[in-house]
Protein backbone atom coordinates (compact mmCIF):
# COMPACT_ATOMS: atom_id res chain seq x y z
CA UNK A 1 0.00 0.00 0.00
CA UNK A 2 1.06 3.57 -0.63
CA UNK A 3 1.68 6.33 1.88
CA UNK A 4 -0.93 8.97 2.68
CA UNK A 5 0.68 11.62 0.47
CA UNK A 6 0.96 9.30 -2.52
CA UNK A 7 -2.71 8.40 -2.08
CA UNK A 8 -3.70 12.07 -2.07
CA UNK A 9 -1.65 12.59 -5.24
CA UNK A 10 -3.46 9.70 -6.90
CA UNK A 11 -6.84 11.19 -5.99
CA UNK A 12 -5.73 14.52 -7.47
CA UNK A 13 -4.52 12.81 -10.64
CA UNK A 14 -7.87 11.01 -10.95
CA UNK A 15 -9.69 14.31 -10.50
CA UNK A 16 -7.72 15.69 -13.46
CA UNK A 17 -8.17 12.52 -15.51
CA UNK A 18 -11.93 13.05 -15.74
CA UNK A 19 -11.89 16.39 -17.66
CA UNK A 20 -8.92 15.12 -19.69
CA UNK A 21 -10.85 12.03 -20.79
CA UNK A 22 -13.92 14.15 -21.62
CA UNK A 23 -11.75 16.48 -23.71
CA UNK A 24 -10.26 13.57 -25.62
CA UNK A 25 -13.69 12.01 -26.17
CA UNK A 26 -15.01 15.33 -27.47
CA UNK A 27 -12.18 15.87 -29.91
CA UNK A 28 -11.88 12.35 -31.32
CA UNK A 29 -14.40 10.78 -33.64
CA UNK A 30 -15.07 9.16 -36.97
CA UNK A 31 -14.64 12.57 -38.58
CA UNK A 32 -11.08 12.74 -37.23
CA UNK A 33 -9.37 14.74 -34.52
CA UNK A 34 -10.17 18.40 -33.89
CA UNK A 35 -9.62 20.59 -30.92
CA UNK A 36 -13.07 21.56 -29.72
CA UNK A 37 -12.34 25.28 -29.88
CA UNK A 38 -11.12 25.09 -33.51
CA UNK A 39 -14.24 23.38 -34.79
CA UNK A 40 -16.50 25.01 -37.34
CA UNK A 41 -20.28 25.24 -36.91
CA UNK A 42 -20.95 21.63 -38.00
CA UNK A 43 -18.08 20.33 -35.89
CA UNK A 44 -19.36 22.21 -32.90
CA UNK A 45 -22.77 20.61 -33.29
CA UNK A 46 -21.23 17.15 -33.51
CA UNK A 47 -19.28 17.93 -30.40
CA UNK A 48 -22.08 19.40 -28.31
CA UNK A 49 -24.97 17.24 -29.50
CA UNK A 50 -23.31 13.90 -30.14
CA UNK A 51 -19.91 13.34 -28.61
CA UNK A 52 -20.20 15.23 -25.34
CA UNK A 53 -23.61 13.84 -24.23
CA UNK A 54 -22.39 10.34 -25.04
CA UNK A 55 -19.13 10.93 -23.17
CA UNK A 56 -21.10 12.20 -20.18
CA UNK A 57 -23.28 9.10 -20.30
CA UNK A 58 -20.11 6.98 -20.31
CA UNK A 59 -18.75 8.97 -17.37
CA UNK A 60 -21.90 8.50 -15.32
CA UNK A 61 -22.24 4.82 -16.23
CA UNK A 62 -18.62 4.08 -15.32
CA UNK A 63 -18.90 5.93 -12.01
CA UNK A 64 -22.21 4.22 -11.11
CA UNK A 65 -20.85 0.76 -11.88
CA UNK A 66 -17.66 1.40 -9.93
CA UNK A 67 -19.54 2.60 -6.83
CA UNK A 68 -22.04 -0.25 -7.09
CA UNK A 69 -19.08 -2.64 -7.34
CA UNK A 70 -17.54 -1.24 -4.16
CA UNK A 71 -20.86 -1.61 -2.34
CA UNK A 72 -21.47 -5.14 -3.61
CA UNK A 73 -17.99 -6.15 -2.45
CA UNK A 74 -18.74 -4.88 1.05
CA UNK A 75 -22.15 -6.55 1.01
CA UNK A 76 -20.81 -9.96 0.01
CA UNK A 77 -17.50 -9.45 1.83
CA UNK A 78 -15.62 -10.46 -1.25
CA UNK A 79 -13.19 -8.23 -3.12
CA UNK A 80 -14.04 -10.05 -6.35
CA UNK A 81 -17.81 -9.46 -6.30
CA UNK A 82 -19.42 -7.63 -9.20
CA UNK A 83 -22.59 -5.47 -9.50
CA UNK A 84 -24.38 -8.03 -11.68
CA UNK A 85 -23.68 -11.04 -9.48
CA UNK A 86 -27.16 -11.01 -7.90
CA UNK A 87 -28.99 -11.27 -11.20
CA UNK A 88 -29.94 -7.65 -11.77
CA UNK A 89 -28.59 -7.31 -15.31
CA UNK A 90 -30.39 -10.52 -16.25
CA UNK A 91 -33.73 -9.03 -15.24
CA UNK A 92 -32.97 -5.88 -17.18
CA UNK A 93 -31.93 -7.85 -20.27
CA UNK A 94 -34.96 -10.14 -20.16
CA UNK A 95 -37.33 -7.18 -19.96
CA UNK A 96 -35.63 -5.24 -22.77
CA UNK A 97 -35.60 -8.32 -24.95
CA UNK A 98 -39.27 -9.04 -24.25
CA UNK A 99 -40.03 -5.41 -25.11
CA UNK A 100 -38.17 -5.69 -28.41
CA UNK A 101 -39.86 -8.95 -29.31
CA UNK A 102 -43.37 -7.87 -28.37
CA UNK A 103 -42.89 -4.61 -30.26
CA UNK A 104 -43.57 -2.39 -27.28
CA UNK A 105 -42.10 0.59 -29.11
CA UNK A 106 -44.04 3.06 -26.98
CA UNK A 107 -42.08 2.11 -23.86
CA UNK A 108 -38.50 3.40 -24.10
CA UNK A 109 -35.92 0.65 -23.74
CA UNK A 110 -34.17 2.26 -20.72
CA UNK A 111 -37.47 2.32 -18.84
CA UNK A 112 -38.10 -1.35 -19.63
CA UNK A 113 -34.65 -2.44 -18.57
CA UNK A 114 -34.84 -0.39 -15.38
CA UNK A 115 -38.17 -2.03 -14.53
CA UNK A 116 -36.66 -5.46 -15.20
CA UNK A 117 -33.66 -4.71 -13.02
CA UNK A 118 -35.84 -3.53 -10.14
CA UNK A 119 -38.14 -6.55 -10.45
CA UNK A 120 -35.10 -8.79 -10.13
CA UNK A 121 -33.94 -6.80 -7.10
CA UNK A 122 -37.30 -7.22 -5.39
CA UNK A 123 -37.47 -10.94 -6.18
CA UNK A 124 -34.01 -11.55 -4.71
CA UNK A 125 -34.78 -9.30 -1.74
CA UNK A 126 -38.00 -11.13 -0.86
CA UNK A 127 -36.58 -14.62 -1.39
CA UNK A 128 -33.28 -14.00 0.39
CA UNK A 129 -34.67 -12.15 3.38
CA UNK A 130 -36.30 -15.14 5.00
CA UNK A 131 -37.06 -14.82 8.68
CA UNK A 132 -33.59 -15.30 10.15
CA UNK A 133 -30.77 -12.81 10.60
CA UNK A 134 -28.66 -11.37 7.79
CA UNK A 135 -26.97 -14.11 5.77
CA UNK A 136 -24.50 -13.36 3.02
CA UNK A 137 -24.58 -16.93 1.79
CA UNK A 138 -28.35 -16.97 1.38
CA UNK A 139 -28.27 -13.67 -0.50
CA UNK A 140 -25.49 -14.85 -2.79
CA UNK A 141 -27.13 -18.20 -3.55
CA UNK A 142 -30.53 -16.61 -4.19
CA UNK A 143 -28.97 -14.00 -6.47
CA UNK A 144 -26.94 -16.48 -8.46
CA UNK A 145 -29.91 -18.79 -8.97
CA UNK A 146 -32.20 -15.91 -10.00
CA UNK A 147 -29.48 -14.79 -12.44
CA UNK A 148 -29.41 -18.29 -13.93
CA UNK A 149 -33.20 -18.16 -14.31
CA UNK A 150 -33.03 -14.87 -16.22
CA UNK A 151 -30.24 -16.35 -18.36
CA UNK A 152 -32.49 -19.23 -19.36
CA UNK A 153 -35.35 -16.86 -20.25
CA UNK A 154 -32.99 -14.73 -22.34
CA UNK A 155 -31.71 -17.75 -24.25
CA UNK A 156 -35.25 -18.91 -24.84
CA UNK A 157 -36.28 -15.53 -26.26
CA UNK A 158 -33.14 -15.30 -28.40
CA UNK A 159 -33.83 -18.77 -29.79
CA UNK A 160 -37.48 -18.08 -30.60
CA UNK A 161 -37.22 -14.40 -31.54
CA UNK A 162 -36.85 -12.87 -34.99
CA UNK A 163 -33.30 -12.61 -36.30
CA UNK A 164 -33.68 -8.90 -36.95
CA UNK A 165 -33.61 -8.00 -33.28
CA UNK A 166 -30.79 -10.39 -32.52
CA UNK A 167 -27.97 -8.01 -33.35
CA UNK A 168 -29.25 -5.09 -31.32
CA UNK A 169 -29.93 -7.48 -28.46
CA UNK A 170 -26.42 -8.86 -28.54
CA UNK A 171 -25.07 -5.31 -28.46
CA UNK A 172 -27.26 -4.64 -25.42
CA UNK A 173 -26.06 -7.80 -23.68
CA UNK A 174 -22.43 -6.80 -24.25
CA UNK A 175 -23.04 -3.25 -23.11
CA UNK A 176 -23.21 -0.47 -25.65
CA UNK A 177 -23.23 3.31 -25.34
CA UNK A 178 -24.12 4.23 -28.92
CA UNK A 179 -27.68 5.22 -28.03
CA UNK A 180 -26.80 6.77 -24.67
CA UNK A 181 -26.67 10.46 -23.98
CA UNK A 182 -26.77 12.42 -20.81
CA UNK A 183 -27.03 16.08 -19.93
CA UNK A 184 -24.31 17.54 -17.71
CA UNK A 185 -26.99 18.42 -15.15
CA UNK A 186 -27.07 14.79 -14.01
CA UNK A 187 -23.49 15.00 -12.86
CA UNK A 188 -24.64 17.16 -9.92
CA UNK A 189 -26.73 14.49 -8.13
CA UNK A 190 -24.07 11.91 -8.99
CA UNK A 191 -21.33 14.02 -7.42
CA UNK A 192 -23.55 14.70 -4.39
CA UNK A 193 -24.12 10.96 -3.95
CA UNK A 194 -20.40 10.22 -4.08
CA UNK A 195 -19.75 13.00 -1.57
CA UNK A 196 -22.40 11.78 0.89
CA UNK A 197 -21.22 8.20 0.67
CA UNK A 198 -17.61 9.27 1.05
CA UNK A 199 -18.54 11.11 4.24
CA UNK A 200 -20.33 8.01 5.53
CA UNK A 201 -17.42 5.82 4.42
CA UNK A 202 -16.44 4.93 7.99
CA UNK A 203 -19.66 2.93 8.35
CA UNK A 204 -18.80 0.99 5.19
CA UNK A 205 -15.36 0.25 6.66
CA UNK A 206 -17.03 -1.22 9.75
CA UNK A 207 -19.48 -3.27 7.68
CA UNK A 208 -16.69 -4.74 5.59
CA UNK A 209 -15.38 -6.35 8.79
CA UNK A 210 -18.42 -8.66 8.64
CA UNK A 211 -21.85 -8.76 10.24
CA UNK A 212 -20.80 -9.93 13.71
CA UNK A 213 -17.94 -7.46 14.06
CA UNK A 214 -20.07 -4.62 12.70
CA UNK A 215 -22.82 -5.36 15.24
CA UNK A 216 -20.26 -5.40 18.01
CA UNK A 217 -19.03 -2.01 16.82
CA UNK A 218 -22.50 -0.52 17.00
CA UNK A 219 -24.13 -0.93 13.59
CA UNK A 220 -27.58 -2.50 13.22
CA UNK A 221 -26.22 -4.72 10.51
CA UNK A 222 -29.39 -6.26 9.09
CA UNK A 223 -30.86 -2.88 8.21
CA UNK A 224 -27.54 -1.49 6.97
CA UNK A 225 -26.85 -4.41 4.67
CA UNK A 226 -30.30 -4.24 3.09
CA UNK A 227 -29.84 -0.49 2.58
CA UNK A 228 -26.55 -1.16 0.82
CA UNK A 229 -28.13 -3.89 -1.29
CA UNK A 230 -30.95 -1.60 -2.40
CA UNK A 231 -28.64 1.35 -3.07
CA UNK A 232 -26.15 -0.74 -5.04
CA UNK A 233 -29.04 -2.24 -7.02
CA UNK A 234 -30.54 1.16 -7.79
CA UNK A 235 -27.18 2.49 -9.05
CA UNK A 236 -26.57 -0.62 -11.15
CA UNK A 237 -30.13 -0.46 -12.50
CA UNK A 238 -29.54 3.13 -13.64
CA UNK A 239 -26.25 2.20 -15.30
CA UNK A 240 -27.74 -0.84 -17.01
CA UNK A 241 -30.74 1.05 -18.33
CA UNK A 242 -28.40 3.65 -19.86
CA UNK A 243 -25.89 1.33 -21.47
CA UNK A 244 -26.80 -2.34 -21.11
CA UNK A 245 -24.69 -4.80 -19.19
CA UNK A 246 -21.18 -3.41 -19.53
CA UNK A 247 -18.95 -5.97 -17.86
CA UNK A 248 -15.87 -5.79 -15.67
CA UNK A 249 -15.95 -2.05 -14.86
CA UNK A 250 -17.73 -2.71 -11.57
CA UNK A 251 -15.30 -5.49 -10.77
CA UNK A 252 -11.89 -4.31 -11.94
CA UNK A 253 -12.13 -0.64 -11.02
CA UNK A 254 -12.86 -1.08 -7.29
CA UNK A 255 -10.24 -3.80 -7.11
CA UNK A 256 -7.53 -1.71 -8.76
CA UNK A 257 -8.37 1.28 -6.61
CA UNK A 258 -8.08 -0.85 -3.47
CA UNK A 259 -4.54 -1.63 -4.51
CA UNK A 260 -3.77 2.06 -5.04
CA UNK A 261 -5.56 3.90 -2.24
CA UNK A 262 -6.40 1.09 0.20
CA UNK A 263 -9.76 -0.15 1.48
CA UNK A 264 -10.81 2.92 3.47
CA UNK A 265 -14.03 3.83 1.69
CA UNK A 266 -13.49 7.52 2.33
CA UNK A 267 -10.72 7.32 -0.28
CA UNK A 268 -11.87 4.25 -2.19
CA UNK A 269 -15.32 5.52 -3.22
CA UNK A 270 -14.24 8.83 -4.79
CA UNK A 271 -11.22 7.16 -6.40
CA UNK A 272 -13.37 4.37 -7.87
CA UNK A 273 -16.05 6.80 -9.10
CA UNK A 274 -13.47 9.04 -10.82
CA UNK A 275 -11.44 6.22 -12.31
CA UNK A 276 -14.50 4.23 -13.36
CA UNK A 277 -15.92 7.29 -15.12
CA UNK A 278 -12.70 8.27 -16.90
CA UNK A 279 -11.99 4.65 -17.83
CA UNK A 280 -15.36 4.12 -19.49
CA UNK A 281 -15.13 7.46 -21.34
CA UNK A 282 -11.78 6.40 -22.79
CA UNK A 283 -12.96 2.86 -23.56
CA UNK A 284 -16.02 4.20 -25.38
CA UNK A 285 -13.89 6.68 -27.33
CA UNK A 286 -11.75 3.75 -28.44
CA UNK A 287 -14.86 1.68 -29.22
CA UNK A 288 -16.21 4.25 -31.64
CA UNK A 289 -12.90 5.25 -33.29
CA UNK A 290 -10.91 2.00 -33.48
CA UNK A 291 -12.79 0.64 -36.50
CA UNK A 292 -14.54 3.88 -37.51
CA UNK A 293 -17.02 4.31 -39.02
CA UNK A 294 -18.04 0.96 -37.50
CA UNK A 295 -18.77 1.13 -33.81
CA UNK A 296 -17.94 -1.61 -31.34
CA UNK A 297 -20.07 -2.18 -28.27
CA UNK A 298 -17.96 -0.76 -25.46
CA UNK A 299 -18.54 -3.91 -23.39
CA UNK A 300 -16.34 -5.83 -25.82
CA UNK A 301 -13.46 -3.52 -25.02
CA UNK A 302 -13.99 -3.49 -21.26
CA UNK A 303 -14.12 -7.28 -21.31
CA UNK A 304 -11.01 -7.54 -23.49
CA UNK A 305 -9.16 -5.31 -21.01
CA UNK A 306 -10.92 -6.72 -17.96
CA UNK A 307 -10.51 -10.46 -18.42
CA UNK A 308 -6.70 -10.61 -18.47
CA UNK A 309 -6.52 -7.99 -15.72
CA UNK A 310 -8.92 -9.97 -13.55
CA UNK A 311 -6.97 -13.18 -14.05
CA UNK A 312 -3.77 -11.36 -13.18
CA UNK A 313 -5.29 -10.01 -9.96
CA UNK A 314 -6.70 -13.41 -9.08
CA UNK A 315 -3.31 -14.99 -9.60
CA UNK A 316 -1.72 -12.34 -7.43
CA UNK A 317 -4.32 -12.82 -4.68
CA UNK A 318 -3.76 -16.58 -4.72
CA UNK A 319 -0.04 -16.04 -4.22
CA UNK A 320 -0.64 -13.75 -1.26
CA UNK A 321 -2.73 -16.31 0.60
CA UNK B 1 -17.22 2.04 45.95
CA UNK B 2 -20.07 1.13 43.67
CA UNK B 3 -21.20 -2.47 43.59
CA UNK B 4 -23.80 -2.14 40.85
CA UNK B 5 -23.34 -4.84 38.24
CA UNK B 6 -21.90 -3.80 34.87
CA UNK B 7 -23.43 -6.87 33.28
CA UNK B 8 -26.18 -8.94 34.74
CA UNK B 9 -27.95 -12.13 33.70
CA UNK B 10 -31.38 -12.62 35.27
CA UNK B 11 -32.94 -16.02 34.96
CA UNK B 12 -31.36 -16.56 31.55
CA UNK B 13 -32.20 -19.82 29.84
CA UNK B 14 -30.39 -20.52 26.64
CA UNK B 15 -30.27 -23.47 24.31
CA UNK B 16 -28.73 -24.43 21.04
CA UNK B 17 -31.08 -26.59 19.04
CA UNK B 18 -32.30 -29.16 21.53
CA UNK B 19 -29.22 -28.88 23.76
CA UNK B 20 -29.64 -26.75 26.89
CA UNK B 21 -26.70 -24.45 27.61
CA UNK B 22 -27.90 -22.96 30.87
CA UNK B 23 -31.16 -22.92 32.80
CA UNK B 24 -32.17 -19.90 34.90
CA UNK B 25 -28.67 -18.45 35.00
CA UNK B 26 -28.20 -15.56 37.42
CA UNK B 27 -24.95 -13.70 37.18
CA UNK B 28 -23.72 -10.34 38.47
CA UNK B 29 -20.53 -9.12 36.89
CA UNK B 30 -19.21 -6.09 38.75
CA UNK B 31 -16.42 -3.67 37.97
CA UNK B 32 -13.04 -5.10 38.89
CA UNK B 33 -14.14 -8.69 38.32
CA UNK B 34 -12.90 -11.00 35.64
CA UNK B 35 -14.95 -14.10 34.95
CA UNK B 36 -13.78 -17.27 33.30
CA UNK B 37 -16.31 -19.52 31.58
CA UNK B 38 -15.20 -23.16 31.67
CA UNK B 39 -16.89 -26.12 30.11
CA UNK B 40 -16.37 -29.02 27.73
CA UNK B 41 -16.47 -28.59 23.94
CA UNK B 42 -19.95 -27.78 22.75
CA UNK B 43 -21.18 -26.76 26.21
CA UNK B 44 -22.22 -23.39 24.74
CA UNK B 45 -19.54 -20.99 25.97
CA UNK B 46 -19.51 -19.08 22.70
CA UNK B 47 -23.31 -19.02 22.43
CA UNK B 48 -23.58 -17.66 25.98
CA UNK B 49 -21.03 -14.93 25.21
CA UNK B 50 -22.91 -14.03 22.04
CA UNK B 51 -26.15 -13.80 24.01
CA UNK B 52 -24.46 -11.56 26.57
CA UNK B 53 -23.34 -9.33 23.71
CA UNK B 54 -26.90 -9.18 22.42
CA UNK B 55 -25.93 -10.92 19.20
CA UNK B 56 -28.54 -13.59 19.73
CA UNK B 57 -31.76 -13.82 21.73
CA UNK B 58 -32.13 -15.78 24.96
CA UNK B 59 -34.97 -18.26 25.48
CA UNK B 60 -36.01 -16.83 28.82
CA UNK B 61 -34.86 -14.13 31.20
CA UNK B 62 -32.83 -11.07 30.26
CA UNK B 63 -29.33 -9.69 30.09
CA UNK B 64 -28.83 -6.21 31.52
CA UNK B 65 -26.03 -3.83 30.74
CA UNK B 66 -25.56 -1.33 33.61
CA UNK B 67 -29.13 -2.12 34.78
CA UNK B 68 -30.74 -1.54 31.34
CA UNK B 69 -32.02 -4.61 29.48
CA UNK B 70 -29.98 -5.20 26.32
CA UNK B 71 -33.14 -5.30 24.25
CA UNK B 72 -33.89 -1.67 25.06
CA UNK B 73 -30.49 -0.42 23.90
CA UNK B 74 -29.44 0.51 20.39
CA UNK B 75 -26.42 -1.39 19.05
CA UNK B 76 -24.44 1.83 19.18
CA UNK B 77 -25.17 2.32 22.88
CA UNK B 78 -24.24 -1.30 23.54
CA UNK B 79 -20.98 -0.91 21.62
CA UNK B 80 -19.91 2.03 23.77
CA UNK B 81 -20.07 -0.12 26.90
CA UNK B 82 -19.57 -3.66 25.71
CA UNK B 83 -17.16 -5.21 23.25
CA UNK B 84 -16.24 -8.73 22.28
CA UNK B 85 -13.29 -10.58 20.86
CA UNK B 86 -14.92 -13.28 18.71
CA UNK B 87 -13.38 -16.73 18.51
CA UNK B 88 -12.38 -16.21 14.89
CA UNK B 89 -11.51 -13.06 13.03
CA UNK B 90 -10.90 -13.02 9.33
CA UNK B 91 -9.78 -10.06 7.29
CA UNK B 92 -10.77 -10.04 3.61
CA UNK B 93 -9.87 -6.50 2.51
CA UNK B 94 -6.41 -4.99 2.49
CA UNK B 95 -5.95 -2.42 5.25
CA UNK B 96 -3.03 -1.44 7.42
CA UNK B 97 -2.95 -2.71 11.00
CA UNK B 98 -3.31 0.83 12.29
CA UNK B 99 -6.42 1.42 10.14
CA UNK B 100 -7.87 -1.90 11.29
CA UNK B 101 -7.35 -1.09 14.96
CA UNK B 102 -8.72 2.41 14.44
CA UNK B 103 -12.08 0.95 13.37
CA UNK B 104 -12.59 0.24 17.09
CA UNK B 105 -13.32 3.95 17.62
CA UNK B 106 -16.44 3.68 15.46
CA UNK B 107 -19.09 3.64 18.23
CA UNK B 108 -17.50 6.66 19.91
CA UNK B 109 -17.59 8.89 16.82
CA UNK B 110 -20.61 10.59 15.25
CA UNK B 111 -21.91 9.11 11.98
CA UNK B 112 -20.29 11.92 9.98
CA UNK B 113 -17.24 12.34 12.19
CA UNK B 114 -13.61 11.62 11.44
CA UNK B 115 -11.00 10.10 13.72
CA UNK B 116 -8.96 12.72 15.55
CA UNK B 117 -5.35 12.72 16.65
CA UNK B 118 -6.42 11.33 20.01
CA UNK B 119 -8.09 8.33 18.35
CA UNK B 120 -4.94 7.61 16.35
CA UNK B 121 -2.92 7.79 19.55
CA UNK B 122 -5.19 5.18 21.15
CA UNK B 123 -4.77 2.89 18.14
CA UNK B 124 -0.98 3.22 18.23
CA UNK B 125 -1.00 2.59 21.97
CA UNK B 126 -3.10 -0.56 21.63
CA UNK B 127 -0.79 -1.91 18.91
CA UNK B 128 2.21 -1.08 21.12
CA UNK B 129 0.97 -2.89 24.18
CA UNK B 130 0.24 -6.05 22.16
CA UNK B 131 3.66 -6.04 20.54
CA UNK B 132 2.38 -4.99 17.11
CA UNK B 133 4.09 -1.59 17.03
CA UNK B 134 6.43 -2.65 14.23
CA UNK B 135 3.49 -3.77 12.09
CA UNK B 136 1.36 -0.59 12.17
CA UNK B 137 1.78 -0.01 8.42
CA UNK B 138 1.70 -3.68 7.42
CA UNK B 139 -1.40 -5.00 5.66
CA UNK B 140 -3.70 -7.07 7.86
CA UNK B 141 -3.77 -9.71 5.10
CA UNK B 142 -0.09 -10.50 5.57
CA UNK B 143 -0.18 -11.39 9.26
CA UNK B 144 0.37 -14.75 10.93
CA UNK B 145 -2.45 -16.37 12.90
CA UNK B 146 -1.13 -15.08 16.20
CA UNK B 147 -0.60 -11.58 14.85
CA UNK B 148 -4.16 -11.51 13.48
CA UNK B 149 -5.43 -12.57 16.91
CA UNK B 150 -3.53 -9.75 18.57
CA UNK B 151 -4.75 -7.27 15.95
CA UNK B 152 -8.37 -8.28 16.67
CA UNK B 153 -7.61 -7.79 20.37
CA UNK B 154 -6.06 -4.38 19.63
CA UNK B 155 -9.29 -3.34 17.91
CA UNK B 156 -11.18 -4.29 21.08
CA UNK B 157 -8.73 -2.33 23.25
CA UNK B 158 -9.23 0.69 20.99
CA UNK B 159 -12.99 0.33 21.40
CA UNK B 160 -12.24 0.33 25.15
CA UNK B 161 -15.56 -0.97 26.49
CA UNK B 162 -16.37 -1.32 30.20
CA UNK B 163 -17.37 -4.95 29.63
CA UNK B 164 -14.94 -7.05 27.61
CA UNK B 165 -16.19 -10.42 26.38
CA UNK B 166 -13.33 -12.62 25.20
CA UNK B 167 -13.98 -15.86 23.35
CA UNK B 168 -10.90 -18.01 23.86
CA UNK B 169 -8.47 -15.09 23.89
CA UNK B 170 -5.47 -17.42 24.03
CA UNK B 171 -6.31 -19.05 20.65
CA UNK B 172 -3.38 -19.12 18.21
CA UNK B 173 -1.04 -17.54 20.76
CA UNK B 174 2.20 -18.78 22.23
CA UNK B 175 2.51 -18.64 26.06
CA UNK B 176 4.23 -15.26 26.18
CA UNK B 177 1.58 -13.65 23.98
CA UNK B 178 -1.23 -15.33 25.92
CA UNK B 179 0.15 -13.63 29.00
CA UNK B 180 0.62 -10.37 27.12
CA UNK B 181 -3.09 -10.23 26.22
CA UNK B 182 -4.38 -11.42 29.58
CA UNK B 183 -2.06 -9.08 31.50
CA UNK B 184 -3.50 -6.17 29.56
CA UNK B 185 -7.06 -7.33 30.29
CA UNK B 186 -6.14 -7.75 33.97
CA UNK B 187 -4.59 -4.27 34.07
CA UNK B 188 -7.67 -2.65 32.55
CA UNK B 189 -10.08 -4.53 34.79
CA UNK B 190 -8.19 -3.51 37.91
CA UNK B 191 -7.44 0.09 37.03
CA UNK B 192 -10.70 1.28 35.60
CA UNK B 193 -14.37 0.59 36.12
CA UNK B 194 -14.24 -2.44 33.85
CA UNK B 195 -14.96 -6.14 33.86
CA UNK B 196 -14.04 -9.07 31.65
CA UNK B 197 -15.76 -12.35 30.86
CA UNK B 198 -13.71 -14.90 28.99
CA UNK B 199 -14.34 -18.38 27.67
CA UNK B 200 -11.22 -20.42 28.34
CA UNK B 201 -9.94 -23.92 27.78
CA UNK B 202 -6.85 -23.45 29.92
CA UNK B 203 -7.87 -24.04 33.53
CA UNK B 204 -4.57 -22.65 34.73
CA UNK B 205 -4.97 -19.39 32.84
CA UNK B 206 -8.38 -19.13 34.47
CA UNK B 207 -6.92 -19.72 37.91
CA UNK B 208 -4.24 -17.06 37.28
CA UNK B 209 -6.39 -14.37 35.71
CA UNK B 210 -10.00 -14.85 36.79
CA UNK B 211 -11.53 -13.72 40.06
CA UNK B 212 -14.70 -15.70 39.35
CA UNK B 213 -15.62 -18.82 37.43
CA UNK B 214 -18.77 -19.91 35.63
CA UNK B 215 -18.93 -23.58 34.81
CA UNK B 216 -21.23 -24.89 32.09
CA UNK B 217 -21.73 -28.62 32.37
CA UNK B 218 -23.22 -29.05 28.91
CA UNK B 219 -26.68 -30.18 30.11
CA UNK B 220 -28.11 -26.87 31.29
CA UNK B 221 -26.55 -27.08 34.74
CA UNK B 222 -24.17 -24.36 35.80
CA UNK B 223 -22.17 -23.28 38.80
CA UNK B 224 -20.77 -19.83 39.49
CA UNK B 225 -18.61 -18.37 42.21
CA UNK B 226 -15.20 -17.14 43.27
CA UNK B 227 -12.30 -18.95 41.62
CA UNK B 228 -10.88 -20.15 44.95
CA UNK B 229 -14.07 -21.99 45.81
CA UNK B 230 -14.92 -23.42 42.43
CA UNK B 231 -11.62 -24.65 41.11
CA UNK B 232 -11.04 -28.02 42.69
CA UNK B 233 -10.09 -31.34 41.18
CA UNK B 234 -13.35 -33.20 41.79
CA UNK B 235 -15.56 -30.53 40.29
CA UNK B 236 -13.26 -30.13 37.29
CA UNK B 237 -13.27 -33.87 36.75
CA UNK B 238 -17.06 -33.82 36.68
CA UNK B 239 -17.02 -30.81 34.34
CA UNK B 240 -14.75 -32.31 31.73
CA UNK B 241 -15.64 -35.96 32.26
CA UNK B 242 -12.05 -37.00 32.81
CA UNK B 243 -9.93 -37.25 35.91
CA UNK B 244 -8.20 -33.98 36.80
CA UNK B 245 -5.49 -33.66 39.44
CA UNK B 246 -4.20 -30.78 41.45
CA UNK B 247 -0.42 -30.59 41.32
CA UNK B 248 1.18 -28.36 43.90
CA UNK B 249 4.93 -27.74 43.96
CA UNK B 250 4.72 -25.34 46.89
CA UNK B 251 4.89 -22.27 44.66
CA UNK B 252 2.01 -22.82 42.27
CA UNK B 253 -1.09 -24.98 42.13
CA UNK B 254 -1.71 -26.43 38.67
CA UNK B 255 -4.56 -28.59 37.40
CA UNK B 256 -3.57 -31.36 35.04
CA UNK B 257 -5.18 -34.33 33.36
CA UNK B 258 -4.37 -37.33 35.53
CA UNK B 259 -1.80 -39.63 33.94
CA UNK B 260 -3.22 -43.10 33.39
CA UNK B 261 0.09 -44.73 32.70
CA UNK B 262 -1.03 -46.20 29.38
CA UNK B 263 2.07 -46.60 27.24
CA UNK B 264 3.61 -43.40 28.48
CA UNK B 265 6.08 -45.11 30.79
CA UNK B 266 9.11 -44.35 28.63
Amino acid sequence: MLSGNAQRLILLALLLAVPASLLLAASLGSSGFTWPWQADEAGRRILLELRLPRALAALATGALLAIAGCLMQVLLRNPLADPYILGLSGGAAAFSLAGLMLGLAWVPLPVLSFLGAMLSVVVVFVLARGSGPWSTTRLLLTGVVVAAGWGALISLMLALGPDASLRSMLYWLMGDLSHASLSAVWLVPLAALVLIMTLRGRTLNVLSAGATQASLLGESTGARFWEIYLLASLLTGLAVSMAGAIGFVGLIVPHLMRLLVGSDHRRLLPAAALFGGAFLVLADTLARTLFAPRQLPVGVLTALIGVPLFLLLLHRAARLR
Amino acid sequence: MTTAALLEARGVSLSMGSVAICRALDLNVRAGESWGILGPNGAGKTTLLRAMAGLQPVDRGEVRLSTTPLGQLKRRQVARQLGMLPQHTDFVFEASCEETALVGRHPHLGPWGRERQEDRRLARQALDCLGLDGLADRSCMQLSGGEKRRLAMARLLVQDPAVMLLDEPSNHLDPSHQIMILDEVYRRVHQGQRAAIMALHEINLASCYCSHILMLFGDGQWEAGPTQELLEARRLSRLYGCTMRLVDDGEQRVFAVAARGRGHDG
